[in-house]
C-alpha cells in the first residue's frame, strides 16, 4: 500500500528541512522571542510590584501626615490653653498685688490719719486746756483767790472731756 | 479517534472505488471536455509535447473518483494544476536520483512525459515510482527528487521562517514596548504553547524544550493550513504523508529517550512491581516507548489524509452523478459545494487541533521522561 509506505526521498528532505527549520528558528526566532516575552513579563511584574509598593508608601506617608497633623493640632491646642492660663494667672496676680498694695496704702493712710488725729487731739487737748485756763482765768480771775482749787476743778472737767471725745469734737 | 478516522478513510475509499468502477460502462460526459480549451503547458518549458502523448490517455475521460483522490493525496514528481490527459497543466519538478552505478542523476520530471517516456534508463511505474526500464537491473534506486510534497513543504517552511523571523526582529526593534501588528498574530500561539502545553506537562525544564515544541507546532500548523488551500502553492498533502509524520515522530522519540532521566529508565526496566511480573511489564513498557511516537505519527497522518479524502469525495460526487446524467451533476453540485465548505471549515479546526494535539502529547511524553520523582 503506497499510502502508508514512507518514501525515502521525502524522509530525507523532511529530515533536512525540519532540522534546518529547527536550527534557524531556534537561533533567529525562538530565542529572541522567548527572552523578550520573559523580559517583558518581568518588567510588567516589576512595574506592578513597584506600583503596589508606591501605593503602600503613599498610604504610610498619608498616615504619618495625619498623625503629624493631629499632633500639631494637639500641641497648638495645649499652647493656647497654656497661654490662656498664663494670661489669667498674670491678670489675677496683678489684681492680687494691686489689692495688697491698695490695702497697704490704705492701712498706712489709716495709721497716718490715726497718728495725725492723735497728735491733733493732743494738741487740741493742750489748746483746749490752755484755752480753758485762759477762759477760766478770764471768767473767774477776779473772783477766785484760791487758784489751786480752781485748777483741780478744771482738770477734772477736762478729763471728763477726753473720756467723752464726741462731746468735745 | 484516529482508528475511527482510518476506518472512515477506508470505507470512503472503497465506496468511491466501487462507485467509480460502476461508472466505467457509461458513456463519458466528463471533465476533460470542460477543460478542453486549456493548453498544455509546463513551467519547465516543454510546451507542445502534448502531441507525443499516446492514445491511451483518451480513455481517462471516464471519471474514476477513487483514483483521482488517491492521486491527489499521494506524492508526485510533477505538480498537477488542472486539466486531464492532453490538456494537463502541471509544473514539472526536478528529479534527483542516486544509484550506485550512475551516482547522482538530476533531470526535469517533464522528461517522463507523465509516465509515457523513459529517460536515461529510468521510467515511472503505474504508482508514479521511478524504476529501471531494464527490469533485470537490481541496482537500488534512491529517489530523493524534489517532489510535490517536498516543494510544498519548502514553500510552507519558507513562509513560516519569514513570518516568525519578521516577528522576532520586530521584538528586538520594539524592545520594551507593547506588542503590535504581527506580534498579536503569533504571540498568543507561542504563549499558549508555553503556558498551557509545555509548562503543565514539563514543569521546570520547559525552557529547554520550548524551541522544539514551537517548531513542531508551527511546522504542522502551517503545513495543515497550506494543505487546505486548493490551488498552488497549497493543496499538497504534506502532513498527511506518512514520511513527514514519521520524521516528526522520530524527532520526538529521540528527544524523549535522549533526555530520559534515571527515573524514566527505572520505570521501564525496574518498575515497582513484584519481580516475577517483569516478564510481562518490561515488554509492555518497551512497547509503550515505541508505541507513543508511533501513534503520534499515525494520528496526524490519518486525520489530515482523511480530511483531504472527504473534501475530494464531496467534489467527486458532482462528477459521479454528472457521469450518469449531466442534470444529476448540476443538481448535486450545490449540496456538494455546501458540504465541502462545511468540511473546509471543520478541517481548519482540525488543522489547528492536530498541531495542538501533536505538540501537547509530545510535551507530555517529554515531561514523563524528565520528571523528577521524590519518593
Amino acid at each position: 500500500m503506497g499510502l502508508v509506505t514512507p518514501a525515502i526521498g521525502l524522509v530525507f528532505w523532511m529530515l533536512v528541512t525540519f532540522t534546518l527549520l529547527l536550527v534557524i528558528l531556534k537561533k533567529f526566532a525562538w530565542k529572541p522571542i522567548l527572552s523578550s516575552i520573559k523580559e517583558r513579563e518581568e518588567t510588567i511584574e516589576n512595574a506592578l510590584s513597584m506600583a503596589e509598593k508606591a501605593k503602600e508608601d503613599m498610604a504610610r506617608l498619608q498616615g504619618e501626615n495625619q498623625a503629624l497633623l493631629a499632633e500639631a493640632r494637639q500641641e497648638r491646642d495645649s499652647m493656647m490653653r497654656e497661654a490662656k492660663e498664663i494670661k489669667e494667672k498674670i491678670i489675677s496676680d496683678a489684681k492680687g498685688m494691686a489689692d495688697e498694695e491698695a490695702k497697704k496704702l490704705i492701712a498706712r493712710a489709716n495709721d497716718e490719719i490715726n497718728k495725725q488725729k492723735f497728735a491733733a487731739m493732743e494738741e487740741l487737748k493742750k489748746e483746749v486746756a490752755s484755752f480753758s485756763v485762759q477762759i477760766a482765768e478770764k471768767l473767774v480771775a477776779a473772783k477766785l483767790e484760791d487758784n489751786a482749787a480752781q485748777q483741780a476743778l478744771i482738770a477734772n472737767h477736762l478729763s471728763d472731756l477726753t473720756k467723752n471725745p464726741s462731746a468735745t469734737a | 479517534m484516529s482508528f475511527v478516522k482510518i476506518s472512515l478513510l477506508t470505507m470512503l475509499a472503497t465506496f468511491f472505488a466501487v462507485a467509480a468502477s460502476a461508472n466505467t460502462e457509461n458513456e463519458h460526459v466528463a471533465v476533460a471536455e470542460q477543460t478542453s480549451e486549456v493548453k498544455h503547458e509546463s513551467t519547465a518549458g516543454n510546451v507542445g509535447e502534448a502531441d507525443k502523448h499516446d492514445d491511451s490517455h483518451k480513455k481517462s475521460g471516464k471519471f474514476d473518483a477513487g483514483k483521482m483522490i488517491l492521486e491527489h493525496i499521494a506524492d508526485a514528481h510533477d505538480w498537477h494544476l488542472w486539466g486531464e490527459g492532453h490538456n494537463t497543466v502541471s509544473i514539472s519538478l526536478p528529479v534527483i536520483i542516486y544509484t550506485s552505478s550512475k551516482g547522482i542523476t538530476i533531470f526535469s520530471s517533464s522528461k517522463f512525459e507523465h509516465g509515457h517516456a523513459a529517460f536515461d534508463g529510468f521510467r515511472l511505474d503505474e504508482e508514479g515510482h521511478i524504476v529501471w526500464v531494464d527490469k533485470t537491473n537490481l541496482d537500488k534506486i534512491y529517489d530523493i527528487s524534489l517532489t510535490k510534497n517536498v516543494v510544498a513543504m519548502l514553500i510552507a517552511v519558507l513562509t513560516l521562517c519569514i513570518l516568525i523571523i519578521t516577528m522576532a526582529n520586530s521584538y528586538v526593534k520594539r524592545k520594551g514596548k507593547a506588542p503590535k501588528g504581527i506580534h498579536n498574530l503569533i504571540e498568543p500561539l507561542i504563549l499558549m504553547i508555553r503556558d498551557d502545553v509545555a509548562r503543565p506537562s514539563i514543569g521546570q525544564k520547559t525552557d529547554k524544550f520550548m524551541p522544539l515544541l514551537l517548531t513542531v507546532f508551527f511546522f504542522i500548523f502551517i503545513n495543515n493550513i497550506f494543505g487546505l488551500i486548493p490551488i498552488f502553492p497549497g493543496g499538497a498533502n504534506v502532513t498527511g504523508n506518512i514520511a513527514v509524520t514519521m520524521v516528526l515522530a522520530v524527532v520526538i522519540f529521540l528527544t524523549v529517550n535522549l533526555n530520559g532521566n534515571k527515573y524514566y529508565w527505572k520505570h521501564i526496566f525496574m518498575p515497582d512491581v513484584p519481580v516475577w511480573m517483569y516478564i510481562i511489564i518490561i515488554p509492555i513498557e518497551i512497547l509503550g516507548v515505541i508505541l507513543k511516537p508511533f501513534v503520534l505519527m499515525l494520528r496526524l497522518f490519518a486525520n489530515i489524509t482523511a480530511g483531504h479524502i472527504i473534501i475530494l469525495g464531496f467534489f467527486s460526487l458532482i462528477f459521479i452523478f454528472g457521469a450518469m446524467n449531466p442534470a444529476g451533476g448540476i443538481g448535486v453540485s450545490p449540496l456538494s459545494v455546501a458540504f465541502t465548505v462545511l468540511m473546509g471549515l471543520l478541517e481548519m479546526l482540525v488543522a489547528f487541533l492536530q498541531a495542538f494535539v501533536f505538540t501537547l502529547l509530545s510535551a507530555i511524553y517529554i515531561g514523563m521522561a524528565v520528571e523528577e520523582h521524590h519518593h
